[in-house]
């Protein structure tokens, strides 16, 4: 027990003398959740769309109208008029503008005669976000624009009414959970795999072998280390990014307590992985090399940044295995619905299990010898 | 009973065996040398000994425990200093210290008390806590020798303790290492490839090369066991028939080596073969071009017995690079 009180005592003394080591493993997933978070989830404005009104009818005033509307308040487009079609769909090739909406020159006669009036919308589908956002304002007005007078009192059609259960998720708080868990993968490598291969390659582990300390003592001390340092980079992250990315009430002592219990476990379970993966290493290059290639296989299919739904089926079958997904989906819970224990029982289980086959695979591969 | 036994110890690698059935015994409280070139198994046998690897046959016993079967009773009754330097430099030297002494389960009063003593003696006290990072190589080595004893073992290993130091730490470590053992019952095993090293520190010396021992005694019996005490190395304006056997007539000289226009004259007394010498040139009418006269040497010792210079062998090993376990 002492030996291995002497393993923790001696890495955490490195670890606090090393600034640079509690920056990278700590702060880097803060910004990337800040640049990650503002990249991905904000709402698409100021593109810009040609309007070819071949018509210039009084129904196209209005329907002019109502998208000049979008483009002063919404902005999500403004507005630019051409006179000549071809010129407009040469600017959209050429990048100067997003889209084009035509007005053909019967449009007038066929919305009065309600004779299927048609209005097209030539788009530059390399952009898919881009196009998303213009299709969706786009089919609003003319929603709006079909609306003839005044609504019914009683509406005679169905209509649907949505009802959210929590306040609505900026995708910069979607995207935290998923962050906490990368902080804590970081922090697991860089003291799992980087230092410890290079302590290693250095003869600081023939300096351990040569004392009477157990194998187990060793390798649980190497864990508990690790994982009080990933726990310490999972506690920083979850309270800075909660307060950064706007979680209510970030400081909750409930929830931070189940969020410590999850950080823990998230962190005993990604250490014994890495120590698992690095147990037969020796060459200092292998953990750099390898750590890029196994960040994108754990962290992608987690549903940490897309939901897993989405996938095709291969990859959804890595992602049952993955123990991104389970702690991805814990914090999801408790950031974001503050859920009971209960309802992440199944990951916490799974995160336990998966920490402590590793830690028993581990123990059995690592060599007392040299 | 020997503090340490080795019997018919081997170990391979593949079809290369880095040692090959080696066998000594080491004497209580003796400080015994291991000396041979890179790549002669030194290294291979010292963690063979430390329980670092196992044997391929063969075996040891330190303390009486044997290295294979009671390895965790060895390990806590040696000490050993490896030959990378392995302190923590973020660390100060205290720090290290007791970072070991509690991988030893040394009581908290003892370690205190310990840890001072062994600071002191190595002359760090007033650096001890100060970051190793700040340390110069001979006190980082210091600082190891140091933390090798924080358990108080009676058996100490150190594979190749001054390599990469300068010529006054070197001869500051070898103070250090006689001064500890004076206050302590300890029996010191030392790989080196410094003949002078070899030569001033140890009582009894074990020339090792190619994994097998060529020779063991004390460093003033392995001088006299070769012929002829003082070498002369001497070189001729000229070499007249039958020199060589004019050479080896010459009073006192037990053996004469050509190599390359220069002869080894190996001689029981050098100033009077030298003297001799001079008259026999005279009379042969041949210039002398070079002369020197020195005492036998380890060096000496190790060409005898393998049939090339150490410092041959040194070089060689250089650019074979040796064979060393990967670390793991």
């Amino acid at each position: 027990m002492n030996r291995m009180l002497a393993i923790i005592e001696r890495d955490m003394r490195r670890f606090m003398r090393s600034p640079t080591l509690i920056v990278v493993s700590m702060f880097l997933p803060i910004v990337q959740l800040v640049v990650l978070g503002y990249a991905f989830g904000g709402k698409i404005k100021e593109l810009r769309v040609g309007i070819v009104d071949q018509d210039r009818g009084i129904p196209t005033v209005k329907l002019r109208e109502m998208f000049g509307a979008i483009a002063a308040n919404a902005r999500t487009f403004t507005t630019v008029d051409y006179t000549d079609l071809t010129k407009a769909n040469t600017d959209l090739r050429e990048g100067r503008i997003n889209g084009v909406l035509t007005i053909p020159p019967d449009f007038s006669r066929r919305y009065l005669a309600q004779e299927r009036p048609q209005v097209a919308l030539i788009e530059d589908n390399t952009d898919n976000f881009a196009v998303g956002a213009l299709e969706g304002t786009f089919s609003d007005v003319v929603g709006a624009f079909n609306q003839r007078g005044l609504s019914p009192r009683v509406p005679s059609g169905v209509t649907l009414s949505v009802v959210e259960l929590y306040p609505y998720v900026p995708y910069i708080q979607y995207l935290l959970s998923g962050t906490i868990v990368l902080a804590i993968y970081i922090s697991a490598m860089i003291g799992g795999g980087i230092i410890y291969i290079d302590d290693k390659a250095r003869g600081l582990h023939e300096g351990y072998l040569l004392t009477p300390i157990s194998k187990s003592e060793l390798i649980l001390g190497f864990n508990l280390s690790g994982s009080i340092k990933a726990t310490l980079s999972g506690l920083v992250l979850t309270t800075l990014g909660s307060i950064i990315a706007g979680i209510p009430n970030p400081l909750d002592p409930i929830r931070l307590a189940k969020l410590f219990l999850l950080i823990v476990i998230t962190s005993v379970a990604l250490i014994s992985m890495m120590f698992l993966l690095m147990v037969r290493v020796s060459d200092p290059l292998v953990p750099r090399s390898i750590f890029g290639v196994l960040n994108t296989l754990l962290y992608f299919p987690s549903g940490a940044v897309y939901p897993i739904n989405g996938f095709p089926k291969w990859m959804r079958v890595m992602s049952r295995f993955d123990p991104f997904t389970y702690a991805v989906h814990a914090f999801k819970s408790l950031l974001l619905k503050n859920t009971p224990l209960v309802a992440i029982a199944g990951d916490l289980t799974y995160l336990a299990l998966f920490g402590l086959l590793s830690m028993l695979l581990a123990t059995w591969l690592f060599q007392r010898t040299l | 009973m020997s503090a340490i036994e080795v019997l018919e110890i081997r170990k391979c690698f593949g079809s290369f065996c880095a040692v090959d059935r080696l066998s000594f015994n080491v004497e209580r409280g003796e400080i015994f040398g291991l000396l041979g070139p890179n790549g002669a198994g030194k290294s291979t046998l010292i963690r063979m000994l430390t329980t670092l690897i196992l044997p391929t046959s063969g075996g040891a016993r330190i303390n009486s425990f044997d290295v294979v079967r009671s390895a965790a009773e060895v390990r806590r009754s040696i000490g050993v200093i490896p030959q990378a330097l392995t302190s923590d430099l973020e660390l100060s030297a205290r720090e290290n210290m007791n970072i070991f002494a509690k991988l030893y389960s040394v009581p908290r009063e003892r370690r205190r008390r310990v840890v001072k003593e062994l600071l002191e003696a190595v002359e760090l006290g007033q650096w001890a806590d100060k970051p190793v990072k700040n340390f110069s190589g001979g006190m980082r080595r210091r600082l190891e020798i140091a933390r090798g004893l924080v358990h108080e073992p009676n058996i100490f290993f150190l594979d190749e303790p001054t390599t990469g130091l300068d010529p006054a730490s070197r001869i500051g470590v070898w103070e250090m290492l006689k001064k500890l053992k004076q206050g302590r019952d300890l029996t010191i095993l030392l790989t080196t490839h410094y003949m002078d090293e070899a030569d001033k520190l140890c009582d009894r010396i074990a020339i090792v090369d190619h994994g097998k021992l060529v020779a063991l005694d004390s460093p003033l019996k392995l001088k006299a066991s070769i012929p002829g005490n003082d070498i002369l190395e001497i070189s001729f304006s000229r070499v007249p028939e039958g020199w060589y056997e004019t050479l080896k007539s010459l009073p006192e000289v037990q053996s004469v080596k050509a190599e390359d226009h220069v002869y080894r004259i190996g001689s029981n007394n050098g100033p009077k073969t030298t003297v001799a010498l001079m008259e026999a040139t005279q009379r042969a009418e041949v210039e002398i071009t070079s002369l020197s006269v020195q005492s036998t040497t380890l060096d000496d010792v190790f060409m005898h017995y393998t049939g090339r210079q150490l410092r041959d062998a040194l070089q060689e090993a250089r650019y074979d690079f040796g064979f060393m376990p990967p670390r793991r």
